[in-house]
């Protein structure tokens, strides 16, 4: 236990929380201008947190090498979030300061993030509204031309900064034109549609990675003197999800399986309104912004297997399931909440439309009450992309919605200088575990991405190279051979099975298991069956998986049958975690641990730490570390929504 | 309501770009209304790997109509039948039960094929790294509201600032030009004070840059504008034309 918590040293400074950063930051070494242009960072991928990493890094005089899935660096997932970026920048004279957000984004992850990190995350949201800003980026504007924002889930204040329902891509754009600025001036180096399938270790540092050219096949390898990983979340573990449809653990995974450990990775956001698939075919899941709870309600049949045309069905025989369950926040529970209550009531067998996992989200009471021109002006592109999905009018029949996996929270473990437990492997982003606890507030994941990328990695990387010796390597070093070799075979096993299953059908067996089991709601004997039915179909996977053509060309299902291998082992890890946590925190549902009226259950006394399993070639026996939380700011209380 | 329908899809298939392709035909039967055009491929694909045959590659990342990945012709227009959409959020809802579906990769000098209907389009990121961007190290920005910026002209740059960068408007413009491509990225940063400084840099090298990679010029028949999923009005070719010659003058 000493030795575990000694590896865990998160490197938190202490002292006074508002000037622990700038103290950190004034601690660090630095590297001279003229030494920066010897160091080589390979960043993998490019969204929020890689594009910026890539740009401010290059900036500082580094050689920097992006690496992208995509066929440009413009595609990363962060481009799909909607709502918008939260900053303490208290424009509207509301009360709000860094203080408060760092209070929200503790209180909404429910008491199981670290105190310094999330501070220094309010405090750098400052900074980056003003770099968005110089760098064109169009966010809402009121009339005299000044910064407009909006309200946002969980949060008294209007501190979330917009532009339409498209802030993501207007970030990303601003990011990767700063990273694209870069390539001009030939400090960053951009290789697309490449794959990061191993991180090259050697003498316990991180000093490469080996990528397959997705176009070619090839293998390459590529030395650097540290890695960043910015590869985003895991959620499409469970096949239906709002991520996009190339978004994979591949990289954090195959960098746990090197030695970094990997934390909470039970925590699996899951956001009540998506729009619900519709057969067994789906591919994906699409959020519908939770603004829309303001007014609509929410409703299923009373009646089992009711399949009358919503309209048809008389106010007496209809459940406003959550009005009734929370007569005092009604439609408005918190995510959590409201994802639990709709699969409830869609096990009883009273979900709607044609695969019964779904309900009513109905606009008809406040169309009649405020006309309809208020709800075109105020939901009218969400309203529109419904209709493209889904061809039906919601504004003539109630939206059907269902919740989706779409964030998570878990990741790598890093420490407060964004380094993971392998020396110079730094990870970023969503694909780290480190702001959000047990549950993200909306409208934070920009804004981490963005603080990792432009903020703290110039600052801490510095550091590590200014007190780190690198000897020289180059490709022929045996660990780069041994990495080659272990991933052409790892391909080679793939294809060379020659079964009978596609990896689609695999996926989705995969996601149905977790979503049964792993999903909104856990119990120990379900995690338990979860982890025999997620080994027995890892075993069929490797002795009856179809993947067709070879390894030398073009090949997206050699690519899914990869991810796909890696998320049967990772679900594993995910079910462990998720049983080992015998408490209910975040979105973390343990249905043993709740109040009498349904509450999460939280156990500080047993579980205020942070979960961090390290592998030990045994998928089945990973071995958990623990770092402590310690709050000296905030005392941890019960989240009360009544 | 969802209704079950038979399609023929009639896709360009080709090994690599070394390789000539050609058109090929596959029927599926009983497939739900309710699918995405993307969704349907997925179908396809998986019969075609049942069978032992090579699956259809096709770009896609987000399926929400975003991230500007996915795109190829769909019975001769570039990202299908229904406006303002991209080939992700195309619906078998839009086609006739018995219809034969034609697929083919944007077709353009600058966007050589890859395989099927993949497409290398990273001339764009190229046109971009000549100057689609305004230069502002990390840490040295100002305020964000010690810019005001009026309120109609934030609206007019975000217009133009919402192109995806799929290259539809390369494949439907007959010179397969990428004007409505480099004139979003002109006016969005021209249209706001934080281009100013590099208003004349910009506009000269990224359309030099066009140039070099093989884009023809435009000769307005404002068929990009038709299949620009985002609905990019064409008059941005006209403020790119408009900042070159302003630029020629000025420098």
């Amino acid at each position: 236990m000493a030795i575990a918590i000694k590896l865990l040293d998160a490197k938190a400074p202490s002292g006074p929380l508002e000037s622990r950063w700038t103290r950190h930051k004034d601690q660090l070494k630095l590297v001279s201008p003229t030494n920066k242009r010897k160091y080589t960072i390979l960043v993998v991928g490019t969204g929020l947190a890689g594009a910026s990493a890539a740009a401010s890094l290059a900036e500082l005089g580094y050689n920097v090498k992006a690496f992208c899935i995509q066929d440009s660096p413009r595609r990363a997932h962060s481009i799909a979030a909607q709502g918008g970026i939260n900053a303490a920048k208290n424009y509207r004279n509301d009360g709000d300061s860094v203080w408060r957000l760092f209070y929200d984004t503790i209180k909404g992850g429910d008491f199981r993030a670290r105190e310094s990190n999330v501070y220094r995350l309010a405090e750098l949201s400052l900074n980056i509204i003003d770099q968005c800003v110089a760098q064109g980026v169009p966010f809402a504007r009121e009339y005299g031309g000044l910064l407009d924002t909006r309200s946002f889930g969980g949060a008294l204040v209007e501190r979330t900064f917009y532009a339409r329902g498209q802030t993501g891509q207007q970030l990303l754009l601003g990011a990767y034109s700063a990273m694209m600025r870069q390539v001009d001036a030939g400090r960053v180096t951009l290789y697309p549609r490449r794959e990061m399938l191993d991180l090259v270790v050697i003498n316990g540092q991180a000093r490469g990675i080996v990528c397959r050219n997705l176009v070619t096949g090839e293998l390459e390898p590529y030395v650097g003197d540290a890695v960043v990983l910015c590869t985003g979340g895991y959620g499409n573990a469970y096949f239906l999800a709002t991520y996009a449809k190339n978004s994979n653990a591949t990289a954090i995974w195959r960098c746990h399986k090197r030695g970094a450990f990997f934390a909470n990775p039970c925590f699996v956001q899951i956001h009540p309104t998506c729009i619900p698939a519709t057969g067994d075919y789906q591919s994906k899941l699409t959020l519908m912004s939770e603004s829309l709870r303001n007014d609509g309600r929410v409703w299923v049949p009373t009646k089992k297997g009711d399949t009358r045309p919503p309209n048809e069905i008389p106010q007496d025989e209809r459940d406003y399931f959550l009005e009734r369950k929370y007569p005092t926040y009604g439609n408005l529970v918190p995510r959590d909440i409201a994802s639990r209550a709709v699969k409830a009531v869609c096990d009883e067998g009273r979900g709607v439309g044609a695969t019964g996992r779904a309900v009513y989200l109905d606009f008809s009471d406040t169309i009649r009450e405020k006309g309809i021109d208020y709800i075109k002006e105020k939901y009218g592109n969400l309203f529109e992309m419904y209709q493209h999905i889904t061809g039906e009018d919601p504004y003539k029949v109630p939206m059907r919605i269902y919740p989706a996996v779409h964030y998570t929270m878990g990741g790598l473990w890093v420490d407060y200088n964004l380094m993971s437990t392998i020396p110079g492997l730094f990870v970023l982003g969503e694909a780290n575990f480190s702001d959000h606890g047990a549950n993200r507030l909306g409208a934070s994941a920009l804004m981490q991405g963005l603080a990792d990328g432009y903020f703290i990695i110039p600052y801490t990387i510095g550091d590590y190279f200014a007190n780190t010796t690198l000897p020289k390597v180059s490709t022929e070093h045996s660990a780069f051979k041994d990495s080659l070799a272990d991933v052409h075979r790892f391909l080679t096993k793939l294809l060379s099975i020659k079964g009978n299953k596609t990896v689609l059908e695999f996926h989705r067996e995969l996601g149905m298991i977790l979503w049964d089991y792993v999903g909104m709601a856990r119990n120990a004997q379900g995690l338990q069956i979860a982890i025999e039915k997620i080994r027995r179909l890892r075993e069929e996977f490797w002795n009856n998986l179809k993947v067709p053509g070879d390894a030398n060309m073009l090949n997206k299902n050699l690519e899914m049958a990869g991810r796909v291998a890696d998320f049967l082992e990772l679900a594993e890890l995910m079910a462990i975690d998720a049983l080992h946590r015998e408490e209910s925190c975040g979105a973390h549902f343990r249905e043993e641990y709740q109040t009498p009226d349904g509450e999460a259950l939280r156990n500080d006394e047993k579980f205020c730490y942070v979960a961090a399993w390290e592998y030990t070639g045994d998928l089945s026996k990973p071995e958990l570390h623990k770092e402590p939380l310690v709050f000296e700011f905030v005392k941890p209380t019960v989240r009360s929504y009544k | 309501m969802a209704k079950k329908m038979t399609l023929h899809l009639r896709i360009w298939r080709q090994p690599n770009p070394h390789t000539p392709g050609k058109f090929v035909t596959y029927t599926i039967r009983d497939v739900s209304s309710d699918m995405s055009l993307l969704d349907l491929l997925d179908v396809l694909n998986e019969e075609l790997i049942k069978k032992g045959e090579q699956p259809v590659e096709f770009d896609n990342d987000c399926r929400e109509g975003i991230c500007g990945m996915c795109g190829f012709l769909v019975n001769g227009v570039a990202h299908g039948p229904k406006r303002g959409r991209t080939a992700c959020q195309q619906y078998l809802r839009d086609f006739k039960d018995g219809e034969t579906i034609t697929l083919e990769p944007f077709r353009a000098k600058a966007f050589p094929v890859i395989k099927d209907l993949v497409v290398d389009r990273s001339a764009l990121d190229r046109i971009m790294a000549a100057g689609g961007y305004i230069s502002v190290n990390t840490g040295s920005a100002p305020d964000a509201n010690s810019i005001p910026i009026p309120k109609d002209i934030a609206e007019q740059a975000f217009d133009a600032a919402a192109c995806i960068g799929c290259g539809a408007c390369v494949a439907a413009c007959p010179n397969a030009s990428a004007s409505l491509f480099v004139g979003a990225k002109i006016a969005h940063l021209a249209l706001l004070p934080q281009g100013q400084p590099e208003r004349i840099r910009r506009v000269l090298r990224m359309v030099e840059q066009m140039d070099k990679e093989g884009f023809g010029d435009c000769s307005n028949h404002g068929e990009c504008e038709a299949v620009c999923p985002k609905n990019i009005s064409i008059k941005h070719i006209a403020i790119m034309r408009r900042e070159y010659l302003r630029a020629l003058f000025c420098s």
